[in-house]
Parts: structure tokens; C-alpha cells; sequence
């Protein structure tokens, strides 16, 4: 009678397993760095070398090659954070928690490179390092919740309490990212619209635009490697008293 | 090609100081996040071994 319906695919279960999400993890880890390294290589050289300078803005036009993929990894990161965190509270799934965690401090310095690239770039292009516009501004509140997710999760110490508060946190501040996204269209801004639409077709050349999603794709293998290690560090810290843990520390 | 000479591709048409910055931040910004979790598994491990060895020796 009972019988439950199962709608979520076998992974979403195994991944409840802390020891199967370590050991799948360790086996993604060297596929993904290695893919993080090439694309980022790559794309960097395509990018201050090959790519062409900006008939407007010359040569400061590079810097979207850093700025753009910044941003949106930030705001990705941010997403992740979030469902993950939804995900701990509804399943009370520990690894969705540690994920959730892992995901602060990536998402936090991302915000920081895309604000300070940013700035950098907004000085020779409108004169001025930083002005409250909507999209600047926005994106300074997705950096004050991400380093509010941090300060909950050193403020308290009960483990499941702070990944159950910081999971409401991120999900109250997920109401930030449509703003983000959409700050450019429905305020006046210094700032240019969304270079990749998923509609259309890039304003901008190939030549442009190619190596920019070389490096937002490098840039998101390079999330994979870093959320990843975070995360084999958070089980490992968590689950120390489990056998398992204590058989991979004497095997080394 | 879009520079002739490795002076012009250091200069970047006068804006080299904004983008060398940029780049020079994003490649802090990766390597700390990279270098970071591998120095705390280092830790994470080491403290793990150390307490493995006193419950070991209480035995």
C-alpha cells in the first residue's frame, strides 16, 4: 500500500552517502582540474593576445574576459548555495549542508573579482571606480550575503543549526539574483546588458565572444575543483569517527 | 595577432595598468582558492593520523 514512488534519480540518494560523495568526488576531481587548466590556459592567451581590442574602449576591453565569467560563477555559486541549502533543510541531507558551506567562500571571492574587476575596468571606461548604479549595487548585496552565510556558519556552532540557519539566509537573498540579472534593463545604468542571452544571437564578434565562453566554461571547471576539495574536506572533518574515515588515514 | 611588438602588448594601448590588475586579481583570486582547501586537507589529515595513533596507543 505504502508504496512510495520513486521520482528522484538513484544518484540524489547515493549522494546522502557521505563516502560515496567523497570517493565520486575524488573520482571527478583530476577530469575536471585538468579541463579547469587547459580552458583557462587557453582562454587567457586567446583572450590578451588574439582576441581584438574594442573599437570604443581598446584594450581595457580584455578585462571582461575575467569580469563576466566572475560574475556569473558568483551568481551561480550563489543558486547552488541556495538549493543545496533547501535541500538540507527539507531532506535533512548532511552533504547537501556541507556542499551549501563549501559553496560561501568560492562565491564570496568571485563576487569580490567580478566588483573589483569591475571597478578596475569602470575607471577608464566611465571615468569613475565605482558609482550606485543598480547592477553595482546589487552585486555588493550578493557579496554582504555570502559573507553573511560565512559569519553564521563561524558564529554558531551547533553544526546542523547553522547549516539550517545559513540555508534560510541564502534562500531569503535568492530574491537578489532576478534583480541582479534583470538590473540593467529595468533601471537607467552606466552598466551594458547581458553579453550571452540564451534567445539570441551575441551583439558582440566570434572572435569576441569565443574565448569569453572558453573562459566562463574554464571558470566553472575551476568551481567544480574548488567546491569539490572544500566539500572532501567537510566530510572528512564531519564523518571522522566513521570507520570508513579512519581506514583511508591509515592507508596513508 | 593584436599587438606588433611585446612592449605594445605590455602597454595594451595605455590601458595596461587596468588590465594587467584584472588579471594579476583573478590569478590571486583562483590560486588561493585552489591552494587554500589543498592546505586545509594537509591539516585535516595530519590531525586525523595524530589522533588515530593515541587511541591506537590506548588500546
Amino acid at each position: 500500500m505504502s508504496e512510495k514512488k520513486n521520482w528522484m534519480p538513484r544518484w540524489f540518494y547515493q549522494l546522502a552517502s557521505p563516502r560515496w560523495s567523497y570517493e565520486i568526488m575524488g573520482k571527478l576531481l583530476p577530469g575536471f582540474a585538468i579541463a579547469a587548466f587547459l580552458l583557462l590556459i587557453a582562454g587567457t592567451v586567446w583572450a590578451l593576445l588574439f582576441a581584438p581590442s574594442d573599437y570604443q574602449q581598446g584594450n581595457s576591453f580584455r578585462i571582461i574576459y575575467i569580469h563576466v565569467p566572475s560574475a556569473l560563477l558568483a551568481q551561480s555559486c550563489y543558486m547552488m548555495m541556495a538549493i543545496a541549502g533547501a535541500i538540507g533543510l527539507i531532506w535533512k541531507m548532511k552533504v547537501a549542508d556541507m556542499v551549501a558551506k563549501s559553496c560561501a567562500p568560492i562565491g564570496a571571492t568571485m563576487a569580490v573579482l567580478a566588483l573589483a574587476t569591475g571597478a578596475i575596468w569602470g575607471k577608464p571606461t566611465w571615468g569613475s571606480w565605482w558609482v550606485w548604479d543598480a547592477r553595482l549595487t546589487s552585486m555588493l548585496i550578493l557579496l554582504f550575503l555570502y559573507l553573511g552565510v560565512i559569519a553564521l556558519y563561524s558564529a554558531i556552532e551547533n553544526e546542523a543549526m547553522a547549516a539550517k540557519s545559513a540555508a534560510v539566509l541564502a534562500l531569503v537573498g535568492l530574491v537578489n539574483i532576478p534583480i541582479i540579472k534583470y538590473s540593467v534593463d529595468w533601471w537607467n545604468t552606466l552598466h551594458q546588458p547581458a553579453t550571452f542571452k540564451l534567445t539570441e544571437r551575441p551583439a558582440m564578434a566570434p572572435e569576441m565572444w569565443l574565448p569569453l565562453l572558453v573562459m566562463v566554461i574554464g571558470f566553472y571547471c575551476f568551481f567544480a575543483v574548488s567546491l569539490m576539495m572544500r566539500t572532501r574536506n567537510e566530510i572528512l572533518v564531519r564523518e571522522r569517527r566513521a570507520s570508513w574515515v579512519k581506514e583511508l588515514v591509515e592507508k596513508q | 595577432m593584436s599587438f606588433d611588438s611585446f612592449s605594445d602588448f605590455i602597454a595594451m594601448g595605455g590601458h595596461g595598468f587596468y588590465v594587467w590588475l584584472s588579471y594579476a586579481i583573478a590569478l590571486v583570486v583562483v590560486v588561493i582558492n585552489i591552494v587554500n582547501p589543498a592546505l586545509q586537507k594537509k591539516k585535516i589529515v595530519s590531525n586525523l593520523v595524530r589522533r588515530l595513533r593515541r587511541e591506537n596507543k590506548s588500546l
